[in-house]
Formats: C-alpha cells, structure tokens, sequence
C-alpha cells in the first residue's frame, strides 16, 4: 500500500502543470467556443501528448508507450485548472481503437488522424427500437449490390446524430445465419443520400439523443471494418470502452462537493439546509458510499497498472457510480424542496436547474450503455460464476 | 502507487484464514456459543502462536510491529470465521493505548505480555465513545475508578482493561477484585460484559488517544463486518449454485441472480474502503477519523442488507439454527450498534468536517 506517485511521475505532472499554466487565459471557453478555437486546442493537445496520447504517430497520435498513471495525472492536472479536456466523444473512444485492432491499413490511414483531430465527428449507430439491451437482435438490413450494400433500418439513442460527419454502424448482412454471427460494422456518411436524423425528445424537455433512419441508403463494401458476418466482434472490442466512462467516481466526487456547497450555502426557515439532520445523515451515507467508490477506483487502477484483470471491483462501476450519481442529484432536489422542482427561467432557479436535469438525465444513464438489470447479469455470471440466464 | 495488499499481507491472511478454518470451524464457533466459556483459550492460543496478539506491539517489546491494516486483514479474517477471539481489545485496543498513552515502563510492563498472549486485554470505552444508557458511566478521581460500564469488549477473561472514563480519560486496571458479568447479546461468538468499579486504583494513561482507539474500533468492527459479509455471501452464492428448483440451480432465475449481484456490487468497494480508511489511519492522519467513521457507518448498512439477502437466498433453511448462517447475521448486527450505530456515527463524521453544529 502506497498512494504515492513517486519521483518520476511528480516530474510529469509538474511538465503538465507548466504546460497548463503558460496557457492559462488561452482556454477556449467551457460553451460557445468556436469549432475554430476547439480544433486548434486539440492540435496543440496533441503536439503535447494530452490528446491521443498513446497513439501511434503514424496515425496522427503522440506516439508515447500506455502509461495508466501518466493518463490519471493528465485529467487530474487539467479538471484541477479547469482547461478543457481533450476531445472524447465516440469517434475518438470506442471507432479509434476499433480500427487500431482490426482496421484495414487503408481505413486506419483515411480515419484515425482527422478523428483525432476533432475534424470527422463519429455517432454509433447500434440500438434500435427492437435491439436494446439484446442488441444482437439488430435488424436493420444491408443487402448486396454490386459493388455496394443498400441499407434500410432505424436507429435510436444516436447521442451526437446531428453533429456527425460518419457513422460507425451494426447492420444484418446476413439475415439467415444465427443472430450474432449475421451482423457487419459499415463505415459511411452521414450525409450520404437516404439518411435522416431527427432528434430524440427525452423526459428532460430536451433532445440528447437521435433517431437516425436509413431507406436505401448505398454504402460502398470497401467501407466494412472486419469480415462480413464478423460484426459482432468488432463491436464487441469496444463496448468495454463506453462502460469505463459511465460511472466515474472523481465525477461523484465532484457533484458530491457542489452538493456539500449548496446545503452549507442554502436556507430554509433562516437555517442552513445542513443543519436539517435527516438531510445531513443522507449526504454523510453518500458521502461514505463516493468514499468507497473512489477507493475501489484506485484498486481498479492498480490492478490495471499490474496488467491484471481487475474482475468484481471493475464490473460493478456502472452499476454503483450511475447510482451513486442520481441518488447525489435525488438529495439535492429534497434539499431544495418546492425550489428543486422548479424547470425552465426562473429568478429563484439554482444552479441554472443542473440538479432537476440531473435528477432525469441520470436516470437516463442507469438505464443506458447496459441497463442496471443487464449489469447485474453480468456480475452475477461473470463475477460471481452463477449459471446463464437462458437464451 | 499501489493501492493494494503486498504478498507478506496476502500470505500473512491466508494462514491465519488457515488456521481459523482448522481451529474455530463452525462446530467450534456453536460449542463456544453454547458454553459459557469467557475466552475461546484453543482458538486464542492457536492465533497468538501466528503473532496475532503482537500483531501492534513494536519489535522491542516482543511483537510484530505491523500497521493497522495488518490489523484489520486479521480482523477481516476473524470475522468471516465467526471466530471466538478477544482479538479487539487484546490485540488492537490495548497495545495501541499503551503504545499512544504510556510512558516507557507501563509499556515494558505490558506489552511483551500482550504480546506473547500471557495475558488477555479488553476495553471498557462504550459510554466515552457512544454515550451512556442505564447505569453506564465512569468516574475518575485521584487515580480511582467508580462507576458502571456497560458492554464492555473482550472483558470476561481479561486480566486487563483500558477503561475510558465520563470525561475522555484513560485508565488501565487489573480485572482481579473486580465485578465483571457478563451481558449476553443475540452474538454469542463474542463476549460482552457489565463492569463495575468501586474506588479501583487504574494507571492514568496520557489523554488526547481516545479519539485514535475509537478510530481505530471502528475500523476493526467495519472489518469485522467485511469479514463477515463476504462469507454470508459466498455461502449464498454456493447454494444458489448447488440448490435446484423447477428443474434447474436457483442461481439461473434472475429473482436470485440478481440478489447474489446486488449484495456483490454492494459489499466489493466495502473492502477498498477498509483498506483506504486503514491505511489512512497510519499514513493520512488528516482523513483518518473521518474515512474510519465512514468505514464503520457503512459497513454497518452494508452487512445488514448481506445478512437479510444472503439469508433469503438460503430459503428456509437460512432461517434454521442447523445451518449456522445466523452466527455471521448476528455478529455484524451486534457489530453495527458497538460503540454507537451508523446514524450516530455519520454524526459523528459530519461533526469531523465542521458539517454539524
């Protein structure tokens, strides 16, 4: 047990320090920053090794060896200065490595550096209406011709639809083979002839997701990523990906101070929110529960800086940290009372209405990238070794 | 960094894991709770051969000199067996009193003996950390002690005790002429009892080292509880493997599956907050009181889910006394109200960070 860094990553961290500190007033702004201002931030990350840090030069990255604590002193640094993190989004988090795994030489050359780069902006084209959490059951159809697959089909929960250039997408290619082994990962445009995205309204009055329709859309075979049929397994080597960014601790952490802030900084009757007890022992169990959360974080990390498979401690993530996060934003809706249900413009709105969209939008994720039932599933099967659910 | 057990911490906790299962099996932890024994004498002596009883006493005074979370893998190990020991007050709360609050002589005096188990140490500092009920509360005048304590640790047996008085003072007193009876609680792998004091004479201890033993006990008890949790679940997962219903393992329907998963996603980060909350009380003093009081609160609500779920997985049988699963169900509920329960304890940590009046 030692929590310390050591010498050479204290170095590191100080090269990064610097870095931030020199260009300090030179963030491009939190919102409204012109794409102009956040594609040159991303170049400038990249020529530094704070974006696409370990991947390879040949493809447009930094080209350093994986380093899981020099990542961790990254966005430790960066949320401590408050500068914009690298880019993220699908493209970058779960299309890059896909490509690095199994792309063709051609297709990691035509895409992973202007993704890097922020210029080609990626959506997942996965869930449909009748494939959610069997996913496998996907149906929208690709059908041979010639040179060309015509697809038909629709998808949901297609969160950055609007804004993309490409789409990386799970169509049926072959409607008589059993149901994973009949599915292909196409690459194509977004604006390519017969795709339609209309915005997906949630319960929180706004349009996070898309649906996405596809009628006769032609995309050209050469864009497939792995053999035809292989589908399922390409997809597969990126899932993981999507699950690790759900359920962050250092993110509970964070909404669990703010929320800290606003029951010290609020009144009811003349008396701080704080001192109402049963409100004050409901954010003294959250704060227990972040607690262990963040320390599984770090068993989690260990594990992973050994090369081992973190197991249990790793699978229930989502699971906990999802919850964890709506139970924070639950807490301060009742902290706040009649003033925690009040949505849209309002002159005794706090934090803009942050806790209200929370309180829904995070129902969303408890729900989304893995239901908690299907997590549940997994930890049971995969965890703790209990038979298969029948399928 | 490395947030993790180093091999000598894993090996060290598999042989006490493999001691306990040969010395304090279930047919011995049942023996124990169906006698009247003060002190599990085999059970103690077969830990105290390993070094557990020196596991916190330094190097010249006999022991190990091992850190709190060495101390609190062994409290983990003890609790999974429902094991018999007066590991709390011998082993952790005596030998840190005496290491915080005693001059060099009262150390020499006491601690090679600790150590090498000659003798048996409990605690009496339930009123000081959780308040008094009934007749509980000790007074202190002129190196005399009056009064009652209530749910006292490891004290039947003891030759010694660290007893806390009213106003946060600590004192150290042999047992002999003492009235010490015993008070049985629905845990009867442990022994509790009521002590009364009449002008005894007690060695004054330096103040200011309450606050580090009830660090300390809470960590022990959240580990304790760890310990405990982690067997309750493992036997569900076991049975729900082996039993059949309708045909198939009971673990194949969701209903049950799900339950297993959920005591699972509960009880894993559990273990790296007992880690972090021991670690810190050595190596992070700023965080320390309030990661331990956390460790306790939370363990405390942890376990209570684990006993009641893992005890409805097991079915009817979980509720009958020839499955022993109550041992561990009644060990982490004695353990959750020791020296004050969760509600209490999150006041306390509250109060730590400036969070309550």
């Amino acid at each position: 047990m030692d929590l310390a860094y050591g010498p050479r990553y204290e170095a590191f961290r100080e090269e990064v320090r610097a870095f931030l500190a020199a260009h300090k007033g030179r963030f491009p702004p939190d919102t409204g920053a012109t794409r102009e201002q956040t594609l040159a931030w991303q170049a400038l990350l990249i020529d530094h090794g704070y974006a696409a840090r370990t991947l390879p030069r040949a493809y447009g990255g930094f080209g350093a060896e994986p380093d899981i604590l020099e990542s961790r002193i990254i966005a430790e640094e960066f949320t401590a200065a408050r500068a914009p993190r690298a880019m993220s989004g699908q493209g970058i988090a779960m299309l890059v490595p896909t490509l690095l795994e199994l792309g063709t030489e051609a297709q990691k050359q035509q895409w992973i550096a202007p993704t890097l780069r922020g210029e080609v902006v990626w959506c997942q084209g996965y869930s449909e209406p009748g494939a959610g959490s069997d996913l496998a059951s996907l149906s929208t159809s690709a059908v041979e011709d010639g040179e060309d697959f015509i697809i038909n089909g629709q998808k949901i929960w297609t969160s950055t639809a609007a804004q993309a250039d490409m789409i990386f997408c799970l169509v049926r290619t072959e409607p008589d083979a059993p149901k994973h082994a009949g599915i292909s990962y196409l690459l194509f445009s977004m604006k390519t002839p017969g795709v339609e995205v209309r915005p997906l309204k949630t319960m929180t009055g706004r349009a996070e997701f898309n649906e996405v329709f596809f009628t006769d859309v032609r995309v050209p075979k050469t864009q497939m990523v792995g053999a035809r049929g292989e589908g399922w397994r390409v997809a597969n080597a990126t899932l993981g990906h999507e699950r690790g960014m759900l359920g962050d601790p250092n993110a509970a952490e964070a909404r669990l101070a703010e929320l800290i802030d606003l029951m010290r900084g609020e009144r009811l009757a003349g008396a701080a929110l704080i001192d109402q007890p049963v409100l004050r022992d409901r954010l003294m169990r959250l704060q227990a529960r972040v607690l262990a959360m963040k320390s599984n974080g770090l068993r989690v990390l260990t594990s992973q800086i050994a090369g081992e498979s973190p197991g249990l401690p790793a699978l229930i993530v989502k699971l906990q940290g999802c919850e964890i996060n709506h139970q924070i934003a639950a807490l301060a809706i009742d902290a706040l009372g009649e003033l925690g249900v009040l949505y849209g413009g309002s002159p005794h709105l706090r934090a803009h209405g942050a806790w209200q969209w929370r309180y829904m939008f995070d129902l969303g994720l408890i729900i989304g990238g893995g239901t908690a039932q299907i997590q549940k599933n997994i930890i049971a099967e995969r965890g703790l070794g209990l038979p298969r659910e029948a399928r | 960094m490395d947030f993790g057990l180093s091999p000598d911490q894993r090996a060290m906790q598999a042989s006490i894991a493999g001691v306990l299962e040969r010395v304090a099996p279930l047919e011995r932890v049942r023996a124990f709770a169906e006698s009247g024994e003060p002190v599990a004498d085999d059970v103690w002596r077969a830990l105290t051969d390993m070094g557990v009883s020196g596991i916190l006493v330094d190097e010249a005074n006999g022991g190990l000199g091992l850190g709190l979370l060495d101390a609190a893998l062994m409290a983990e190990t003890i609790g999974a067996h429902a094991a018999p020991s007066p590991f709390l007050g011998a082993a952790v709360l005596a030998p840190l009193a005496l290491r915080i609050g005693s001059s060099p002589g009262q150390q020499a005096a006491w601690l090679p003996k600790l150590a090498a188990g000659e003798i048996i140490a409990g605690a009496a500092l339930n009123e000081a950390l959780a308040g008094g009920r009934d007749s509980g509360g000790v007074r202190a005048e002129g190196g005399r002690l009056d009064g009652e304590t209530l749910f006292a640790l490891d004290a039947t047996g003891a030759d010694i005790l660290i007893v806390a008085d009213q106003a946060g003072g600590l004192h150290l007193a042999e047992t002999s002429g003492l009235e010490i009876t015993p008070l049985a609680t629905i845990d009867a792998t442990r022994r509790f009892a009521k002590v009364r004091f009449e002008r005894t004479s007690a060695e004054a201890l330096a103040g200011g080292c309450l606050e580090r033993l009830r660090n300390a006990a809470y960590i022990m008890l959240a580990a304790d509880m760890l310990g405990a949790s982690q067997t309750m679940l493992d036997k569900a997962v076991a049975y729900a493997k082996e039993r059949q219903q309708f045909g198939r393992p009971i673990g194949a329907f969701q209903a049950v599956k799900h339950m297993c998963a959920e005591m699972a996603a509960e009880l894993e980060p559990c273990r790296a907050l007992v880690w972090y909350a021991a670690h810190a009380f050595d190596a992070a003093p700023a965080e320390a009181a309030v990661c331990a009081a956390h460790a306790k609160a939370h363990l405390s609500e942890v376990s209570r889910f684990i006993a009641r779920t893992a005890t409805e997985v097991h079915g009817g049988m979980g509720f009958t006394d020839l499955l022993g699963l109550h041992f561990w169900f009644k060990r982490v509920g004695v353990d959750r109200q020791l020296l004050g329960g969760p509600e209490q304890v999150r006041d306390h940590a509250a109060r730590l960070q400036g969070l309550a009046a």
